[in-house]
């Protein structure tokens, strides 16, 4: 069957208030394919999609959808013409069962007046035929799993005669083996002819299901080829411009020796994990690992507090502590950077000062326990000197900032608590390649100062050149434990698919 | 420590996406005040040019000074669940409450019927265990809103209904009253000045020193920003919510103390129109319904400018019958004209505000 | 199916409500005479009308407090136009009449929700001090001691009537027509059209209501203007019922109705809620209001009651909610 063209966007730009967001931009999207497109933040990547759904009207350029021009697109075009979104929060109704969800939008667009539940579930029941799946269509979709959600947008999707679905960063909360159920799916509708345009930062999986890949820098289309000529190496050149290798850490010999910073034994929360054991020593960086469900998140709340273990033994320095709250961990000196750092570390409406100390506000007060402004400024303005954060001043909103001093702003306000364990969930999870080294240095240089660090995280590259040591986990136990330097990336990934 | 900053320092460098923001932003809570101040003086200057033998007196001052502390405490009770992101429908059930029950040991120690009253007794021992009243309903608040987790609307929906309810168990549906002694804290004056106003200047300069200077206040605003990311940080939500509920109660308990005091009897259903009052002054005051923002100083200018409404609006429809009403129809077109306004300046904001580039 | 049935809070209110009445009841039978019944319909008639729209706005997502201002306003102008008119003609006009004016009023409240985003609950405070000072202080604070003939006829048509034990004759209200004519309409509204999968749409996420092609403020136009038809209906049938029109009435009685729709379980946040559940929460406040006197509970003592009930009531289910997502969050946990 020949190649035939669904998309063709033409010499597309777009500024925003004299900033380039897009230069030139000109790709083609054939019926059936996969298409991936990769960049950092600011690369232009969602300026595009948005360019595609309507939402943005381009500068210049046009768009060609199945043969027909388009000089400004309307969201209603485009879901006439037959392109979907998937963003990332799905805009499902949670209060809705599966069927209503599914087919309430086609409804909606019949212009129908009344309610046929009959015929709504009839509609909602061939929709997931159509991907090979089935699902309880009277169950509500608030209490669904997030890849179930993910497949009811899809169906959806579906329902409207969709000819080409674009799915922003669709894998970031699926396990592994739902992550290849959703290329499965993918691929079922490559075969039906409907294409899919797939925007991921998650450079392994884009390797492994995409027909053509794209990467876009700095608003401009670098390159735009067959997969096939992508290796992990490659993409990160073109998406940051410069080869980026990562040394390993090397962590000094002998220094399993002594009194361990941290000493967990046979810590057990039911349903979560079971009989956790083991050691960490100062300057190490250990890598908890294992897929979404193993227990490894359950594990590092634990031992911050937020969901405290119900038996077991937390030792600290060799002295026996009870963490029963976030408070209880701070005071032990545990900090824990969480994955969703925006939403779960920051308080965007507050002034940055307060961002900053918010972790460390009972060190600050007076003698009438109020608190010493002065000492609060001092310690605000040291950090914010300390990690170069741009700003004109400490009182304004953090949401003032832009995202990489936001990322600089959470980072303080841990440091600030002065752990000597920090916990670190993702690390790395939606941060652009060069910023990823940029963190992993940082964190490499805090083991260095003496703190003991624990990454939580399913990054195989991140693990290997962060970490000393790994603990693989399985269903809530470890199941392995390793040096990082005893094993390579397949080994690596394979022991993790095996979960 | 520093060295620790420094460290980091060295190894991040600036990176591609540090456009500083060239939006310049202005404190928003400075621009509300500034607004509210504007506004409280225009309308003082309206009044009297209107009015000026009657509205700039000394003696229409004081007037005013006695009728704007209950309705102040209150204001500022409720502002500070709403910067929690809940709300407090309970606070006027709360002071009516109290104001009973003050009345009850009121009465007993030094009412008119008592051989040898102790009024001295009395007045320490009814605003204590007033205060204690308001404590618990507070309490009672902050326990459903935080460990139930019932919505607060809900939940001091609930609560509401129930403290009205034991004021109507306990009076029978009449009305209490005081002793005359106790009308010192609502009628009296010191050096000139309102009593009431006294305690409201009082209340209001603590408070403004708890929310801006304590930790307990600051972990308030934290929460009421993002209860998510105060938990992370190892604010204990739970106990600030209860805080809070708690403060908010004995605040809405003092109210019903001035108003004991001011009207000298204390009713299950006195006051139907205080919490619209006192949502009123929260909104005008700057406090953002969805929690994370509101000053006392808003509160403040808030209750200035309502009060001196109120009476402006007294004296030039005195010759009118229900100037009341005239006042109810101004205060619902107030709040909805003030949110309109927040609205549009929030709309025109976001255009003015350039759009960041993906 | 019947697990499924058992689960709903709509079962569990029911079964409240008939364990009180047993219990009512058969301490004292009287509870269960028709005379009893019959002044229970009367009593929840007027509350049931306004449930309705209570109802609809709660599961949007919204609270409206303004809708008591609303039917009084729209009674009181009613009867003061009709009663100058000289008008004895059917009650319907006067319903007619008076639903008008509430729709217009809701129709102001539609468009400060709709237009302005501010949250429903400051609106609605905001209205109900606007509409009732306009009322007070435009219209008139005078009490009227009567009402048009034909309201009065109808306060008068009884249904079905029996007699008390005192030999009076008492009968069960025809207004009890209008609110099971109002709950069917809303109840099929709700379940079988596209506007009332919208109101349920907004109430479960606002953002995805409106990328799904909804309409939301053609909906909220809709629902704000239909509760104003809904109060002005009932604000009819209030001053027939009580032959007066007191401009000081209904006002501060909003709380009740809206704590008898979150008792059949609406949710509070929105998405959830049934006219059948409405019905029964108010079916249980007006039990309580009435007849708890029947077992010696002095009057006093209801609001305590309903309290009590309206905390257990709205905490069971916030309780279960909690531990349901704690749950949820550690199985799925990352």
């Amino acid at each position: 069957m020949m190649a035939e063209e669904f998309l063709k966007v033409n010499n597309i730009s777009k500024s925003f208030a004299g900033v380039h967001a897009l230069q030139n931009v000109s790709f083609t999207i054939n019926t059936g394919e996969i298409h991936c497109l990769i960049g950092e933040n600011g690369s232009g990547k969602s300026t595009m999609i948005k360019i595609i759904a309507g939402v943005y009207e381009p500068d210049e350029g046009e768009i060609i959808i199945a043969g027909k021009k388009f000089k400004r697109l309307h969201p209603i075009d485009t879901i006439r013409e037959g392109i979907q979104i998937i963003y990332q929060d799905f805009s499902l109704f949670p209060n809705f069962t599966v069927a209503e969800n599914i087919a309430l939008n086609s409804q909606l667009s019949e212009n129908k007046k009344l309610v046929n539940m009959r015929e709504v579930r009839r509609i909602a029941r061939e929709a997931l035929e159509s991907i090979n799946v089935s699902m309880d269509l009277d169950m509500l979709v608030g209490q669904m799993s997030v890849a179930d959600k993910q497949l009811i947008a899809i169906s959806r999707a579906l329902l409207q005669n969709a000819r080409l679905i674009i799915m922003d960063e669709p894998t970031t909360a699926l396990t592994n083996r739902e992550v290849k159920s959703l290329f499965k799916v993918i691929n079922n509708l490559k075969d039906k002819g409907i294409s899919t345009m797939f925007v991921s930062h998650k450079l392994n999986e884009v390797l492994e299901i995409a027909d053509r890949t794209m990467v876009f820098r700095n608003g401009v289309k670098v390159i735009d080829a067959d997969a096939k000529e992508f290796d992990q190496a490659k993409m990160v050149y073109y998406m940051t411009g410069h080869n980026i290798e990562e040394e390993s850490y090397k962590c000094p010999d002998n220094l399993r020796e002594g009194t361990p910073l941290l000493s967990v034994k046979s810590l057990t929360s039911t349903g979560n994990f079971r009989d956790i054991s083991f050691d960490l020593f100062s300057q190490e960086i250990v890598g908890i690992t294992g897929l979404l469900g193993s227990g490894r998140t359950e594990l590092a709340l634990a031992l911050f507090g937020i969901n405290p273990a119900e038996s077991g033994e937390i030792i600290i320095n060799g002295e026996k502590v009870r963490i029963n709250s976030a408070s209880d961990a701070l005071k032990c000196g545990i900090g824990y950077v969480p994955e969703d750092r925006l939403t779960e570390g920051l308080f965007l409406e507050r002034p940055i000062g307060q961002n900053i100390i918010a972790t460390t506000i009972d060190k600050l007060l007076n003698k009438i326990r109020l608190i010493n402004q002065q000492k609060m400024e001092n310690e605000i303005k040291n950090w914010i000197d300390g990690l170069t954060i741009k700003t004109n001043s400490a009182q304004n909103p953090v949401k003032s900032l832009s995202g990489g001093n936001q990322q600089r702003v959470v980072l303080a306000k841990w440091l600030a608590s002065n752990p000597r364990i920090l916990i670190l969930n993702g690390p790395t999870v939606g941060v652009d390649i060069g910023s990823k080294t940029e963190l992993h240095e940082t964190i490499k240089n805090l083991a260095r100062q003496g703190l003991g660090v624990i990454v939580v995280s399913d990054d195989i590259p991140e693990l290997l050149h962060v970490c000393n040591r790994i603990l693989l986990m399985r269903e809530g136990k470890i199941v392995n434990e390793f040096c990082a330097s005893e094993v390579n990336e397949d080994e690596l990934a394979v022991m993790l698919a095996e979960g | 420590m520093t060295n620790q900053a420094n460290n980091i320092q060295k190894t991040t460098g600036p990176s591609s996406n540090d456009k500083f923001s060239l939006e310049k932003f202005f404190k928003i809570q400075d621009w509300n005040l500034l607004r509210l101040f504007i506004i409280t003086v225009a309308l003082f200057i309206l009044m009297s040019v209107l009015m000026p033998e009657k509205f700039p007196t000394l003696k229409n001052f004081r007037s005013m000074g006695f009728q704007l502390s209950e309705i102040g405490i209150m204001g500022i009770a409720i502002a500070i669940t709403m910067i929690t992101g809940g709300i407090d429908l309970s606070i006027n059930a709360t002071a009516n409450l109290t104001g009973i029950i003050a009345c009850i040991i009121l009465n007993k120690f030094a009412g008119p019927d008592v051989a040898n009253p102790q009024v001295g007794l009395a007045m320490v021992l009814a605003i204590t265990v007033g205060v204690i009243v308001g404590a618990l309903c507070g309490l009672l608040n902050g326990f459903l809103v935080s460990y139930v987790t019932i919505p607060a609307i809900l939940a001091t929906l609930g609560t509401m209904t129930l403290f009205t309810g034991f004021a109507f168990v306990i009076t029978k549906g009449t009305g209490f009253f005081g002793i005359e002694a106790f009308q010192f804290i609502g009628n009296g004056e010191v050096a000139g000045i309102p009593m009431p106003l006294i305690i409201f200047a009082v209340i209001a300069i603590i408070m403004a020193i708890v929310m801006n200077n304590s930790a307990f206040g600051l972990r308030l605003y934290l929460v009421g920003s993002n209860a998510k990311a105060s938990k992370f940080s190892g604010i204990n939500n739970r106990a600030v919510l209860m805080r809070t509920y708690m403060l908010s109660g004995i605040l809405a308990a003092l109210a019903g103390l001035v108003i004991l005091g001011r009207t000298n009897s204390a009713n299950p259903d006195y006051g139907t129109s205080y919490v619209t009052q006192a949502l009123l002054i929260a909104v005008l005051g700057g406090v953002d319904v969805n929690g994370g923002y509101g000053k006392v100083a808003g509160l403040v200018l808030a209750v200035i400018s309502l009060q001196i409404l109120s009476t402006g609006l007294n004296m030039l429809l005195f010759k009118y019958s229900g100037a009341n009403f005239f006042k109810m129809f101004s205060w619902g077109l107030l709040i909805i004209l003030f949110m309109i306004i927040n609205f549009l300046s929030y709309q025109r904001k976001q255009r003015v505000k350039k759009p960041k580039p993906a | 199916m019947l697990k499924k049935i058992i689960k709903t809070n709509e079962f569990f209110v029911a079964m409240i409500l008939i364990v009180l009445c047993l219990f009512i009841g058969i301490l004292n039978p009287v509870f269960f005479t028709l005379q009893n019944l019959f002044d229970l319909c009367r009593s929840a008639t007027v509350m049931g009308i306004f449930a309705m729209g209570a109802l609809i706005v709660i599961i949007s997502g919204g609270v409206d407090v303004s809708f008591t201002a609303i039917a009084i306003s729209a009674m009181y102008i009613t009867v003061k136009i009709l009663l100058a008119l000289n008008f004895t003609g059917t009650v319907v006009v006067a319903i007619a009449l008076s639903a008008l004016i509430g729709l217009i009023m809701g129709l102001i409240n539609a468009a400060i929700i709709a237009f302005f985003k501010i949250p429903t609950l400051i609106a609605t405070l905001g209205t109900q001090s606007l509409f009732q000072g306009f009322l007070l202080f435009f219209i008139g604070s005078k009490y009227i001691n009567n009402v048009p003939d034909g309201m009065l006829r109808f306060a008068r048509t009884n249904l079905v009537t029996t007699t008390t034990s005192s030999g009076a004759i008492t009968g069960l209200q025809a207004g009890i027509l209008i609110l099971i004519g109002v709950a069917i309409i809303v109840w099929f509204i709700l379940r079988f059209t596209m506007i009332g999968r919208g109101i349920y749409a907004i109430g479960g996420s606002r953002e995805a209501a409106e990328r799904a092609g909804f309409n939301v403020v053609a909906i909220q136009f809709f629902i704000y203007g239909l509760v104003g038809i809904l109060a002005g209906i009932g604000g009819a049938v209030f001053g027939s019922h009580y032959k007066q029109a007191n401009p000081f009435d209904l006002v501060g009685t909003e709380l009740n109705t809206i704590a008898a729709v979150v008792l059949g379980g609406a949710l509070i946040t929105g998405g959830k809620g049934t006219v059948f559940g409405a019905i029964l929460g108010v079916s249980l406040v007006v039990v309580i209001n009435n007849s708890l006197v029947l077992i010696g509970v002095p009057s006093e003592w209801q609001k305590v009651v309903l309290g009590i009930i309206l905390i257990i009531g709205a905490g069971i289910p916030a309780y279960k909610n909690m531990m349901a997502e704690k749950r949820l969050k550690a199985n799925l946990s990352e």
